[in-house]
């Protein structure tokens, strides 16, 4: 945890990427750590079943903004039924080190969000999709 | 750094954690103890003895450990009685102080509040001092008053009166969790009973701190959980004066609370016991009666008096990061407010600081301390929170600054 801090995870807390609100989205979905606060909005604009844009809002620990910003920019492009597949491990490898198990809720709160707005849009869509 | 007086080192010696350090080789810097205390060797020692010794059940065996548990388990409730100067018919076993609060609002409320009264608390009390509250008033009809506070967190009482009209109960926190602040019960209490209010006052973060005398407070209820005050968890005490318990109905409902059953009809037990139902937890009321003895020893004015000292440090060493951006929140006047103190650090949040200070090896409470509407209404996303007891020295407030400048530093403040 000594060294959790790095350069690039304050640069995200500090910079929040694609942060905002989207003029329209197509899927979105919210939730919040209750325990400590942390909350993350994430709205997804597709295009053919492929994320074109994404914004999260929010507001809690560096864990969890940096954490949720750098997914911002991973699953811009990708398909939606992979980013409804994204594992534990995409953050973790975003983040880049350890995290303890008290700080992991907070790392995956934006997976959370991203992965139940996928999910939930997926289920919308008619069977033969 | 400040001598202390001897005493405290005498005190830390009797808490084993206290001397075992972190996995990191730190010593434990332990500040959070509103969230829960640490425990002395007597208390963990009681709880031992009880299993080793005499582990029975009580008030129905006849042979010699049952009569033993029963003496004890009966004896600790004449300790926590003397602890603030009740009658020990007086004093109910429960789990917690949520679980008192429950109990009162289910007994009590249930049976007296109806459609259209008041129910005043304040806007600085736990989510336990709240909640059953608002599904009381939701049960009856009743409605929610709140005692305002100012951006300090200071009390508001100009229109106390004005609040109490109507009211059948005021519910306060004697000393706030999350601010400290110290309810001014002399002056809201007689007011209340004025109006015709019974007054329930939580004392979760009271009896730990501040010498009480419930007679003298003339509190109808005042409720407290052990492990916030050198106890163990899953106890806690409800008091109440004897001609309102005698007059309410059994809450839980079982074995041990009764006088006598039939297949169709029940009576029940007089007070405490009508409110014990089941196997109370023996074990942990017999050591929260030797924690109480502990306290007793050290003597409650010392205690108010060791963490009024505390605080003032802390405040003052605290106020040389107010330039980097610390900001300290609730009233500043170490008379006013018990140990607790919330801040927050630049645009660090809170969690991440506790991280941080966590890898030095000291405790501190992070995030909204179970007074969500008090962040929401003073705009704290969240803060951290140190509070102090018996065992903390001004050396525990030198590390917390430490690791402040650490945090500054790993933020680039």
């Amino acid at each position: 945890m000594d060294d959790f801090y790095r350069d690039y995870i304050l640069d995200h807390y500090r910079n929040p990427r694609n942060f905002g609100h989207l003029e329209k989205s197509d899927a979105q979905a919210e939730d919040l750590n209750p325990l400590c606060g942390d909350q993350i909005r994430i709205e997804l604009a597709l295009d053919d079943g492929v994320v074109r844009d994404v914004r999260f809002s929010g507001k809690g620990c560096a864990i969890s903004q940096a954490s949720a910003s750098m997914l911002t920019e991973r699953v811009k492009g990708m398909k939606l039924a992979d980013v409804a597949k994204l594992s534990k491990d995409a953050v973790l490898e975003d983040v880049g080190i350890g995290i303890s198990p008290t700080r992991m809720k907070c790392a995956m709160l934006g997976l959370r969000v991203l992965r139940s707005a996928a999910i939930g849009e997926l289920a919308g869509w008619p069977d033969e999709e | 750094m400040i001598a202390t007086d001897g005493k405290t080192e005498q005190i830390i010696a009797d808490f084993p954690i206290l001397a075992r350090p972190t996995s990191r080789g730190k010593r434990l810097v332990y500040l959070d103890s509103a969230a829960t205390s640490q425990k002395p060797r007597a208390v963990i020692q009681a709880l031992v003895d009880y299993y080793e010794q005499y582990n029975a059940n009580i008030h129905r065996g006849v042979y010699e450990i049952a009569a033993r548990a029963t003496a004890e388990f009966e004896r600790a409730r004449v300790k926590l009685a003397r602890f603030i100067g009740a009658d020990a018919r007086e004093v109910v076993w429960v789990r917690n102080t949520t679980e008192a609060i429950n109990l009162v609002a289910y007994s009590w409320g249930n049976a007296h509040v109806r459609a259209g009264d008041a129910i005043l608390l304040t806007e600085l009390e736990h989510h336990s001092d709240l909640v059953p509250w608002q599904l009381l008033a939701e049960r009856t009809g009743a409605q929610l008053r709140f005692i305002p506070t100012d951006d300090s967190g200071r009390y508001v009482l100009d229109d106390l009166d004005a609040l109490l009209d109507g009211c059948k109960l005021v519910a306060c926190a004697h000393v706030s969790n999350t601010l400290g602040t110290i309810l001014p019960l002399e002056t809201v209490v007689p007011r209340a009973h004025a109006a015709g209010a019974v007054v329930l006052v939580d004392g979760a973060q009271g009896a730990p701190h501040l010498p009480v005398d419930v007679k003298a407070i003339d509190a109808d209820f005042y409720t407290f959980s052990g492990h916030k005050m050198l106890g163990p968890t899953g106890i806690g005490v409800l008091y109440g004066k004897h001609t309102l318990l005698e007059a309410m109905p059994p809450f839980f409902s079982g074995g041990d609370m009764i006088r006598k059953v039939e297949y169709a009809h029940t009576t029940f037990s007089d007070p405490p016991r009508r409110f014990e139902a089941g196997t109370s937890n023996n074990a942990d009321a017999i050591a929260f009666g030797v924690a109480v003895d502990y306290l007793h020893e050290v003597g409650m004015p010392w205690v108010r008096e060791h963490e009024r000292r505390l605080t003032a440090y802390a405040l003052e060493r605290l106020a040389g990061f107010e330039a980097r951006g610390l900001a300290i929140y609730g009233p500043r006047d170490p008379a006013t407010i018990s140990g607790v103190i919330s801040f927050n650090l630049a645009d660090v949040h809170a969690h991440d600081l506790a991280s941080i200070l966590d890898t030095e090896g000291i405790c501190v409470r992070a995030g909204h301390h179970c007074t969500m509407p008090l962040m929401e209404k003073m705009g704290w996303a969240a803060t951290a929170r140190a509070s102090f007891y018996i065992y903390n020295t001004e050396a525990d407030i030198d590390a917390l600054c430490d690791g402040l400048e650490k945090a500054a530093r790993v933020f680039g403040i």
